[in-house]
């Protein structure tokens, strides 16, 4: 277990930031290895080290690990936010299923193409306020506990925050009929990690904006 | 731990049939119940069981359980084919999101018009022949052991195998030129649980023809 893990991924937010907001919730120190070129992409698939040519790529506890989920639950079982037993878990993907579903269409939203953007604007839109907002407010409501699952912090309930932030940004007043999801919000926030971590000069990263989606084009196509 | 899980969903592949196929290799019977009508799909969405207006959904053990990664993970935690430890479970996690992805392709494939049909197959041939396959053989040369990880059964390989027989519906030949994956291909086949999933008769369903695409169209649109 020697060693922080190492995040190799082009400089934005893309698929990596789930698994930025893991670790540095989980009180995990981590290094960055940022692909700039279409070389260096180029680079880490002849070294072999991309299972299927593809990052994220996390270097962690002697492994070279790739595919998102992959990742994510293996910082989730090492640092105890993925439940008490198997039924807890399968509580925990399921929830953590959806937010990645709706968070799916944010992280691709800016590398398409921008009369599309709007569109998809809207499904987003949609999408949070009817289906999956609903969703995880009531899962708060039926126990009236602090975290979603077992009365205990999670990937769950990191990865909806993260979501609840990433829909903000796009339509600011996205969480105001969810009381329940805006106290999640805020509780989650306060916690001496993540509250370190939404603090200028973390390992945080701003919105893919414009530049990022031409910087993603010449590396990856 | 009371009764057979049922599953919920239309009378075809798509994201259940990896479901089945974990389930039956598990040597779990199983009840199905089909939506077969506009009334059956509306009703289930109002009763309230879909957390997110979605299907899959499998009820077992008490859970109503939507998403297929959460509910094939359920599965394999229940049923000793996730691995003996988090490092075991990274890899099989990592080796199932890559045939997720592939496999991705051909469940989404019979719903393509004709002429988009042809360039979605020579991608699925391409990504199986130069990404995919080359990636498992490998890991299968690299320990020369009879499966994917840590010399025992996993979701990996028994995921791995319906992929493979999903390709090769496409493209017959598509292992021809992967000696240990065709012998990974022989010995899951063998296995009695699996050697029964694959005789007429079992809960296995047939490809996905244009026909049944048209009856669905007609149904739920």
């Amino acid at each position: 277990m020697a060693g922080k893990p190492k995040l190799h991924y082009f400089n934005g937010r893309g698929r990596m930031e789930s698994i930025r907001w893991l670790l540095a919730a989980a009180g995990v120190e981590f290094e960055e290895k940022c692909m700039k070129t279409r070389e260096d992409l180029e680079k880490l698939r002849k070294d072999g080290v991309l299972m299927f040519q593809q990052v994220p790529m996390v270097e962690i506890d002697g492994m070279k690990l790739v595919q998102t989920r992959a990742i994510f639950n293996y910082i989730a079982d090492k640092h105890n936010l993925y439940g008490k037993d198997i039924k807890e878990r399968a509580l925990i993907d399921m929830y953590t299923e959806g937010i990645v579903d709706l968070n799916e269409l944010i992280l691709t939203r800016p590398f398409l193409p921008p009369e599309e953007q709007e569109a998809k604007l809207a499904q987003i839109k949609d999408k949070a306020k009817n289906r999956y907002f609903p969703a995880f407010e009531k899962v708060l409501k039926s126990h009236g506990q602090d975290y979603l699952v077992g009365n205990k912090l999670s990937k769950a309930d990191i990865l909806l925050v993260e979501l609840l932030y990433n829909v903000e940004e796009l339509n600011p007043g996205a969480t105001a009929s969810f009381p329940l999801l805006q106290a999640l919000k805020t509780r989650i926030s306060n916690l001496p990690t993540v509250k370190k971590f939404l603090q200028p000069g973390s390992q945080r990263n701003p919105p893919d904006d414009e530049k990022c989606r031409e910087e993603a084009k010449i590396i990856f196509h | 731990m009371a009764g057979k899980p049922k599953l919920h969903y239309f009378n075809g592949r798509g994201r259940m049939e990896s479901i089945r196929w974990l389930l039956a290799a598990a040597g779990v019977e199983f009840e199905e119940k089909f939506i077969e009508t506009r009334e059956d799909w509306d009703r289930i969405r109002k009763d309230g069981s879909l957390m997110y207006q979605q299907v899959p959904m499998v009820e077992i053990d008490g859970m109503k359980l939507v998403q297929t990664r959460a509910i094939i993970n359920y599965i394999a935690n229940k049923h000793n084919l996730y691995g003996k430890d988090m490092k075991e479970r990274a890899l099989i996690d990592m080796y199932v999101e890559g045939v997720a992805d592939l496999n991705e392709m051909t469940i989404v494939f019979p719903v393509h018009p004709p002429g988009v049909k042809e360039t979605k197959l020579s991608e699925i041939k391409d990504k199986a022949k130069n990404r995919y396959f080359p990636a498992f053989e490998k890991v299968l040369k690299s320990h020369g052991q009879d499966y994917l990880v840590g010399n025992k059964l996993s979701k990996a390989d028994i995921l791995l195998v319906e992929l493979l027989y999903n390709v090769e519906e496409l493209d017959p030949s598509a292992i021809t030129s992967f000696p240990l994956l065709k012998a990974l291909k022989n010995r899951i086949s063998s296995l009695p649980t699996v050697k029964k999933f694959l005789q007429p008769g079992s809960p296995r369903k047939p490809y996905t023809d244009k026909k049944s695409v048209e009856e669905m169209k007609k149904t739920f649109a």
